[in-house]
């Protein structure tokens, strides 16, 4: 490890801490309906759409709604990838998409996922990639934070029938935040060197007397929006290692910097909402804490020796290099990674295939946590309220009272549906990854032998059912078992968590907000957070503990006796 | 208090003898199938036991299997056991309110209007409505009202308490209790409880556990517990997926070890026993609670009703100074103040003669030709008639009427501080001319003060009820540090305040023991009606103190909260044990495929059977460990929630990562000592 490394990574942490403050508070007054900027925009869709943006709706109505919002998108997007050889910009001509590679695919942008079992730059159209993919990379972050906003009203205060208007929420969260943030930083990204066109892909002659196709296309704002919007669907199979996602170190910060903002500005946003500005501060340093300790941790791992290759003497100087962009480096790249894995971005700058055991265990338990540090876009804030709540129950006895959390009781009916949500995850993580290495389609997929095996079948059933999408690589994902197995896992680890979440944030807005007095739990203070920390670890966690004993760990201790797979 | 369940120690050799017959009688899936952890281990150790059978019949080395199993049967054992344990004590209870029950005759009055006659009836043939004449000696044969006769009644079966009380008809005093005797006198009484479902019917079942119903926290706990067995059951039943990639076998024994120590057994075997031990406690401090949710609810109430007299101040008002007239020498106003006083036997009467006789050395008779004048709602003022002279003293505007007069200025005064100061004037005239005014003070009890702080620092405000002016009020809850005060408070005053403090999400307990109080009693969260209340009263509380002691609310929410609080905490000592379980169960079942995990057995235990075994005889013992603390409770300490939070929290979080580490170890290091599974 080097001085340099550790200032680079408190160097992106405190861009993004500190702009999280004044966008929270932003936020919030988005999320209050304050910000009304574009008021005549807003009221031509609600016309054009046919909404009543008057209309209030109860936790049903707003899932329903959201569900059928995803169908339709999922059914959309399904059409383009399979029609998109007869639909326009696609100057490479690419055939339609195989079903089950469509399935998976429409499922994973619908989901926020981005998992890509395809390669992007063969088998997609440059017109499919911008209002197929593109569009889901907004509509879908736009959803996560609406269920997110719906949760927080819950909070605010007692007897609450409806949470709000989904679509509006929808409207408002793509209008004022994240097309403008979008759109910023595109154009940032545009100076620095990325392309955006739609030209078909230039044939050029290479010094060497080649000739070589180089991929290029509507690039900035897909890159925009898939760091801000935690998608992390890259236009290129190599994502944010390609020179073209991510060119410089100056783009890796800032690319860094948008797929983290809104992540942790949600906690400060639900702080803002509920009137009590340290409960938000109190989720946001669980956040920072667990993904700071995650970012040094995974850093500390590559940046060690891997003491096969000092052996081997191909190894010169300190670190695990391998699988990295020599632009970026080993600090450049564990942030970037960590900062990915910790949201359910997926981007990648390195591969994490190549990764010390240690160095690819650290982003697959960030995933494994359920995605809460920060998290998607939406669903880490609401993930984090949920563990909260478990917290609060496990522990909040211990006051003398019934676990209550911000002045709400936290009963049966929330205790059931945070612990359906955790299973549904445990169950497609573990039963889906201990599953396909039981089958032949499964073993087929893995690149590696022994455990390096294990992690990479595993690390692909955490990323599809956290809906991080972030590739392990050395996992050929685009078989049917996989494809289907995959989408199914993407679409239950999004809608049988938001679900769940609307029906707490249900049940919750129509209790009586309680008065706050000294025998009140306290929610707000460096001791839950540490409490916090511990039962997202517990909880969330350590049920994935023998499976990557399996994998990672027993690999790590293969690697200190000298053995590779 | 006396009682006989406090004489019965925690760990009683009847009751654990009992005890431990009980434990094997609940393996019964049928009745344990209440316990979804719990239920879930007696599976498994029934399937590891089929396995060890099955080995030993094939002949298979298959000690392992057995021994898992056997300790798996333990862990279920001692959770039954702690159950059983729990119930034993309340079993002794209810064996001796039995017999209060057992094999009265009543006296059936045939005829309303003679109540000589009447026919035998054994006890449990007596319906609501019918008429019984108890006499002395008899037992009293179901609850009832009384509607004609004043006697002494013991209620020691009931209550403990062996001085005998007085029960009238009329007033708030005419309920009375099947199983008590009179002992004096004679009563009518209609009867007002169904056969099977008096007061002493209902204790029983209570204290036996017999209506025992999860509560809602409860509930939600046990839907915790199972949602956590459901997650480790994914875990580990996905693990020989992985572990046949990783050409492991793992034998049916070691998953079961694995899920057992995962699975929150600690707090599933102690959960319901920490409930019964909850009722206990209040049933030992002579409260009657009639279910388990009042029992939560206390521990959630954050505003105390308390009415004024008897709880915050002592009842009766006292004597404290007396205030002359000018030219009237203060000797003088002591003299006829005790005079008048002396035929006065209310308490404020007694407290002016002894006020006297202590600060005045006056001592004083009634001469035998005195004529004594009673107070009287007409004239409010009562005295001594006695050689042509007349003493008085009462109510100050009805002693300046039988004056006359315009009063002077520094008596006027004189008692508008009086009653500024919250006490009450009295005003003393001897022969129609005024001498001067007597103060009658509340007294506030001592304590009481800081028994409020605690209470404020625990985020419970106090309401003091009284029938007193505002001014009278104020001035009491300054000096006994209320939060709050419903002066000049009728019944409908306390619903209306409950209502809205209700609506404000506050959760209120009150006591009371009128009829008048009884649409309050039923709408605040926690109502305690006393003993000796009217049956109105006892049936609209959702608690009843046996002891009618007014002052016994805050010690109600104070066992209410420590249920919650013990069953935070071993909640929370118990998920904190997994930590350590996987330290010692995953590199003992890995290390023959991957050498290296042999690096992850931080507690380096000698072998990977002596590792799996160790874990499981710790998942067992520390069940029975925690009995005594799961009975007793977690002390209580009266301090805000964040320091509670951060002492406990300690104890039980910290404590509960840290010590099956040691206590694992220390498994292991006996096992090795005696080379079992090394």
């Amino acid at each position: 490890m080097t001085t340099y490394g550790i200032l680079y990574i408190g160097l992106a942490l405190i861009l993004v801490l500190g702009s999280a403050f004044p966008l929270g508070a932003y936020m919030a007054r988005l999320f209050e309906g304050k910000i009304r900027l574009l008021a005549p925009v807003e009221t031509g869709i609600y016309r054009i759409c046919g909404i009543d943006p008057a209309r209030q709706m109860g936790w049903a109505s707003y899932a329903i709604a959201l569900l059928m919002l995803s169908v339709v998108h999922f059914g959309l997007l399904y059409a383009i990838l399979r029609l998109q050889y007869y639909l326009p910009f696609n100057p490479q001509h690419i055939a339609g998409m195989a079903p089950m590679l469509a399935f998976n695919t429409a499922a994973s942008f619908t989901t926020n996922t981005n998992w890509q079992a395809y390669a992007p730059e063969s088998m997609i159209s440059n017109g499919a990639q911008m209002f197929g993919l593109v569009v889901h990379m907004f509509i879908s972050a736009a959803a996560g934070i609406a269920v997110a906003a719906a949760l927080m009203r819950a909070f605010v205060s007692g007897g609450l029938k409806t949470l709000g208007n989904v679509y509006v929420d929808i409207v408002r969260i793509t209008l004022y935040l994240l097309l403008p943030v979008a759109l910023v930083a595109a154009v940032v990204l545009l100076i620095a060197g990325i392309p955006m066109t739609f030209d078909a892909f230039p044939t050029v002659h290479t010094l060497a007397g080649g000739t070589q196709t180089i991929g290029r296309g509507p690039l900035a704002l897909q890159e925009a929006i898939k760091e801000l919007g935690t998608n992390g669907g890259g236009f290129f199979n190599a994502n944010s290692s390609h020179p073209f996602e991510n060119p410089n170190a100056l783009t890796n910060l800032f690319e860094i910097w948008l797929l983290l903002v809104i992540g942790f500005a949600l906690p400060i946003a639900f702080g803002h909402m509920v009137g009590r500005k340290r409960e938000g501060i109190a989720l946001f340093a669980a956040m920072a804490l667990i993904l700071g300790l995650a970012m040094v941790g995974d850093y500390a791992a590559e940046a060690a020796n891997n003491p096969i290759l000092v052996h081997a003497g191909v190894m010169a100087k300190p670190g695990n290099m391998v699988g990295k962009e020599m632009r970026f480096g080993i600090a450049q790249s564990t942030t970037f990674n960590t900062a990915a894995t910790g949201t359910s971005t997926g981007a990648v700058n390195s591969v994490t295939d190549s990764y010390t055991p240690l160095g690819g265990l650290i982003p697959m338990f960030l995933m494994q946590l359920d995605e809460v540090a920060p998290g998607g876009v939406g669903s880490g804030l609401y993930g984090m309220v949920l563990f909260a709540l478990l917290a609060v129950f496990v522990a909040g006895l211990m006051v003398g009272r019934t676990p209550e959390y911000l002045g709400k009781k936290v009963q049966s009916r929330e205790i059931k549906l945070a612990m359906l949500a955790v299973l549904i995850q445990t169950m497609f993580i573990l039963a889906g990854a201990g599953f396909s290495l039981l089958t032949k389609s499964g073993l087929g997929s893995l690149d590696n032998a022994g455990p390096h095996g294990l992690t990479e079948m595993l690390y692909g059933w955490t990323s599809a059912t956290e809906n991080n999408g972030s590739a392990f690589a050395g996992l050929s994902a685009n078989t049917p078992l996989l494809d289907y197995g995959l989408g199914l896992a993407m679409l239950f680890g999004r809608f049988a968590v938001l679900i769940p979440v609307l029906a707490i944030a249900g049940s919750l807005a129509l209790k009586p907000k309680l008065p706050q007095s000294t025998g009140t739990f306290p929610t707000d203070g460096p001791l839950f957070v540490g409490l916090l920390i511990g039962v997202i670890i517990i909880l969330g966690g350590l049920q994935f503990m023998p499976a990557d004993t399996l994998g990672p760990l027993a690999e790590h201790y293969l690697m200190l006796a000298g053995k590779t797979f | 208090m006396s009682n006989q369940a406090d004489t019965i120690g925690l760990f009683d050799r009847a009751i654990l003898i009992r005890a431990t017959g009980d434990a094997v009688l609940k393996l019964n899936p049928r009745q344990l199938i209440r316990n979804p952890v719990i239920f879930t281990t007696e599976i498994i150790a029934l399937l590891v036991t089929v396995v060890g059978v099955h080995e030993v019949v094939i002949g298979q080395a298959a000690a392992f299997s057995l021994v898992i199993a056997i300790w798996l049967w333990i862990t279920v054992l001692f959770a039954t056991f702690a159950e059983a344990v729990a119930e034993g004590r309340g079993r002794v209870r209810a064996d001796a309110l039995r017999r209060a029950r057992s094999d009265t005759m009543a006296k059936l009055i045939l005829d309303p209007r003679d109540r000589t006659l009447f026919k035998p009836t054994p006890a449990p043939e007596l319906h609501k409505d019918d008429l019984v004449l108890v006499e002395t000696g008899d037992i009293i044969p179901s609850d009832g009202e009384i509607i004609e006769g004043i006697a002494s009644v013991n209620e020691s079966a009931i209550t403990g308490e062996s001085a005998p009380v007085i029960r009238e008809a009329g007033g708030d005093r005419s309920a009375v209790t099947g199983g008590t005797q009179v002992v004096s006198d004679f009563l009518v009484i209609r009867i007002t409880a169904e056969p099977g479902s008096t007061f002493l019917d209902r204790m029983i079942a209570l204290v036996e556990g017999a209506e025992r119903r999860k509560t809602p926290n409860e509930i939600a706990l046990d839907i915790l517990l199972a949602g956590l067995t459901l997650i480790f059951v994914i875990a580990v039943a996905t693990l020989p997926g992985f572990a046949a990639y990783s050409h492991t076998h793992l034998s049916i024994a070691v998953l079961a070890a694995l899920f057992v120590c995962l699975i929150p057994t600690t707090i599933g075997g102690l959960l319901s026993a920490i409930g019964i031990a909850g009722m206990d406690r209040l049933i030992r401090f002579n409260v009657v609670a009639t279910s388990g949710r009042a029992v939560e609810a206390a521990g959630d109430v954050d505003a105390l009703l308390l009415d004024k007299t008897g709880t915050i101040t002592f009842g009766n008002r006292m004597a404290s100074a007396i205030y002359p007239v000018p030219g009237v020498d203060e000797r003088l106003l002591a003299e006829a103040a005790a005079f008048a006083s002396l035929g006065d036997e209310t308490p404020e009467g007694r407290s002016i003669v002894t006020l006297m006789r202590d600060r005045y050395q006056i001592e004083t008779k009634l001469p035998t030709n005195a004529t004594l004048v009673p107070f009287s709602a007409n004239t409010r003022v009562s005295g001594i008639d006695s050689g042509g002279r007349s003493w008085r003293k009462g109510a100050v505007d009805s002693v300046l009427k039988l004056a006359g007069g315009i009063p002077p200025a520094a008596f006027t005064e004189a008692v508008s501080r009086i009653a500024r100061a919250g006490s009450t004037p009295l005003a003393l005239a001897v022969d129609g001319q005024l001498l001067g005014a007597i103060e009658l003070k509340d007294i506030v009890k001592p304590g009481i003060k800081e028994r409020f702080a605690d209470l404020r620092r625990m985020g419970i405000r106090t309401i003091m009820v009284t029938g007193d002016n505002r001014i009278t009020a104020a001035a009491i809850a300054a000096e006994a540090g209320v939060d709050d005060v419903i002066a000049e408070a009728t019944p409908q005053d306390k619903l209306g305040y409950i209502r809205k403090a209700q609506e404000e999400g506050r959760l209120v307990a009150m006591c009371g023991d009128g009829t008048n109080d009884a649409p309050a009693l039923a709408q605040a969260d926690v109502g305690v009606a006393m003993q000796t209340g009217t049956q109105a009263a006892r049936e609209a509380g959702n608690m009843v103190d046996l002891d009618s002691d007014p002052t016994k609310l805050i010690e109600i929410v104070e066992i209410g909260k420590q249920l919650l609080i013990t069953r935070g905490a071993l909640t929370t000592f118990s998920i904190a044990n997994d930590i350590s379980k996987y330290f010692a169960i995953l590199p003992a079942i890995f290390v023959a495929t991957y050498p290296g995990l042999q690096a992850l057995n931080v507690m380096g235990l000698t072998s990977p059977r002596s590792a799996i075994l160790s874990a499981v005889i710790f998942n067992a013992l520390i069940i029975v460990v925690l009995v005594p603390l799961a009975l007793r409770g977690v002390k209580f300490r009266a301090v805000g929630a964040a320091a509670l939070l951060r002492r406990n929290l300690l104890v039980y979080g910290l404590g509960g990562i840290v010590a099956p580490f040691v206590g694992i170890k220390a498994i292991d290091m006996i096992l090795t000592a005696f080379h079992i599974f090394t």
